[in-house]
């Protein structure tokens, strides 16, 4: 198929960036949408052009580097994938397909579709993580008994892959998924549940910090994430809080 | 606890408490409204009592004020930091692919209510203040009977105030359609996500506001 893409084109993240256009030949349905990136940019390269620089690592779908806003939604039309597991099927010989970054003023802009995601390590750092001494007397986690539901709704949360389509889908550039889930992992086990107030306190003060936005339940990061990661997280959330304080 | 209500997460938990508040004094509102479709008399005594009250007057009412200004003044805080996490605009963005239209426009909505609400002090509020409160009658009377239910019919009358009442109750139902589980949400309990409390929100934002128009247009038509 034969595709017009408009790609936004950003030098650096001091440059004014702008949507430029570019036609793609011969694209067969069967690629993922980053290796018809990567014929673009071997197209572009053959023509002495800058390449568009756009994030990637894994191309299966778990380490969350891919990104890119594409005719207006986050990892594209598809649902439940990322940008990489996003085929080309999707669309129709002759398309115009609109690709940005993703957009917030916490994920700064560094190279044409490239953004600086370093905002969710901070937040991360802050708290997302357990205190464990692993001096060889640390006790199997399989002999504390959990329940199965507490157990897969851990693991649910657990699947979120940090890509940030969440903040660059939501109307105010929330962060809210993200922590959510990322409070939710732990906060269900009983390993988690010792730093539970500190986790959550810190947490939610570093992604105020970072400047996102505040969650208004529209629900867009629910449907747009490409690991279905639930709304319930922002409730547990709300409720971790709420609990942290009183207590 | 002053920590938490600066946070993000308290703020829509503030956001919340004064919308669970509010969306309980519309029930109580429409439920004394209702009664001037049947009984002239029975609206007229529960105004009166409403309107001369010690503790509506000096107790619920400036909660009610309080209420109202809070859920605005913290709606309007909210939305400029919402902008302001915002990046550069998205040239394309498919906002309709993944979320109602009333979600992302509570801002407008909210403000079409608040128009709406300076319009209802003017009809309303202001008049009942200033026969009270200034001129000093607490009687709720006039030419030998009570004025209540003549003073809301007079109001509709005018067919272009029964226009922007019935355009401003749309709006309160489209608020209302998000915000009723929107604020179970904040509140981190799952039960706005339960489909019976979802069912619930969908009637509430649509009998609520259905009934302030229907009793507008009957006073409207009827008089």
């Amino acid at each position: 198929m034969n595709l017009t893409l408009k790609i936004w084109r950003q030098k650096d993240s001091n440059a004014k960036g702008q949507m430029v256009d570019y036609k793609v030949t011969d694209i067969s349905e069967h690629m993922s949408f980053l290796e018809m990136m990567d014929v673009l940019n071997e197209q572009l390269v053959n023509t002495g052009e800058e390449p568009v620089a756009f994030d990637h690592d894994c191309r299966e779908g778990i380490c969350g580097m891919c990104s890119m806003y594409i005719n207006g939604e986050a990892h594209g039309p598809d649902r439940g994938v990322t940008t990489c597991q996003l085929h080309m099927r999707m669309f129709k010989d002759g398309d115009t397909i609109t690709i940005e970054p993703f957009r917030a003023a916490a994920f700064p802009v560094i190279k044409d579709l490239v953004v600086d995601r370093m905002a969710f390590e901070r937040i991360q750092h802050a708290g997302g993580y357990i205190s464990v001494n692993t001096s060889g007397n640390t006790q199997d986690a399989n002999s504390i008994p959990i329940s199965k539901h507490a157990a897969d709704e851990a693991m649910d949360a657990a699947t979120c892959i940090g890509c940030g389509a969440c903040v660059a889908t939501c109307k105010n550039s929330s962060a809210m998924l993200f922590v959510g889930a990322k409070v939710s992992q732990y906060a269900l086990l009983p390993q988690g549940q010792v730093e539970a107030a500190d986790r959550v306190k810190n947490m939610v003060a570093q992604m105020d910090l970072e400047g996102f936005g505040n969650c208004t339940n529209t629900g867009a990061c629910e449907i747009e994430c490409p690991k279905g990661i639930s709304l319930e997280n922002i409730a547990r959330m709300n409720r971790e809080l709420m609990k942290a304080n009183i207590s | 606890m002053s920590g938490f209500f600066k946070s993000s997460i308290g703020r829509k938990v503030a956001m919340a408490l004064s919308a669970f508040f509010l969306m309980f004094f519309l029930i109580i509102h429409l439920a004394v409204n209702i009664t001037s479709l049947f009984s002239e008399d029975v609206f007229n005594e529960l105004s009166h009592f409403m309107g001369t009250n010690p503790l509506v007057q000096f107790g619920l009412q400036p909660v009610l004020i309080f209420g109202v200004v809070f859920h605005f003044l913290m709606g309007f805080v909210l939305e400029i930091r919402n902008k302001k996490a915002n990046g550069v605009a998205y040239a394309k963005n498919n906002g309709a692919a993944n979320s109602t239209w009333m979600s992302r426009n509570m801002i407008y909505s909210g403000l079409v209510i608040l128009a709406f609400i300076v319009l209802h002090f003017i009809d309303f509020w202001f008049p009942e203040i200033n026969t009270k409160y200034i001129q000093g009658d607490m009687s709720g009377m006039h030419d030998g009977g009570f004025r209540y239910f003549h003073e809301l019919v007079e109001k509709f009358h005018n067919p272009l105030r029964v226009g922007a009442y019935v355009v401003a109750f749309i709006l309160l139902g489209l608020h209302l359609a998000h915000g009723f589980t929107s604020a179970f949400q904040s509140m981190g309990l799952t039960a706005g996500r339960k489909k019976n409390m979802q069912t619930f929100g969908k009637l509430y934002s649509i009998i609520i506001p259905l009934g302030f128009i229907i009793i507008a247009l009957v006073h409207h038509f009827n008089h």
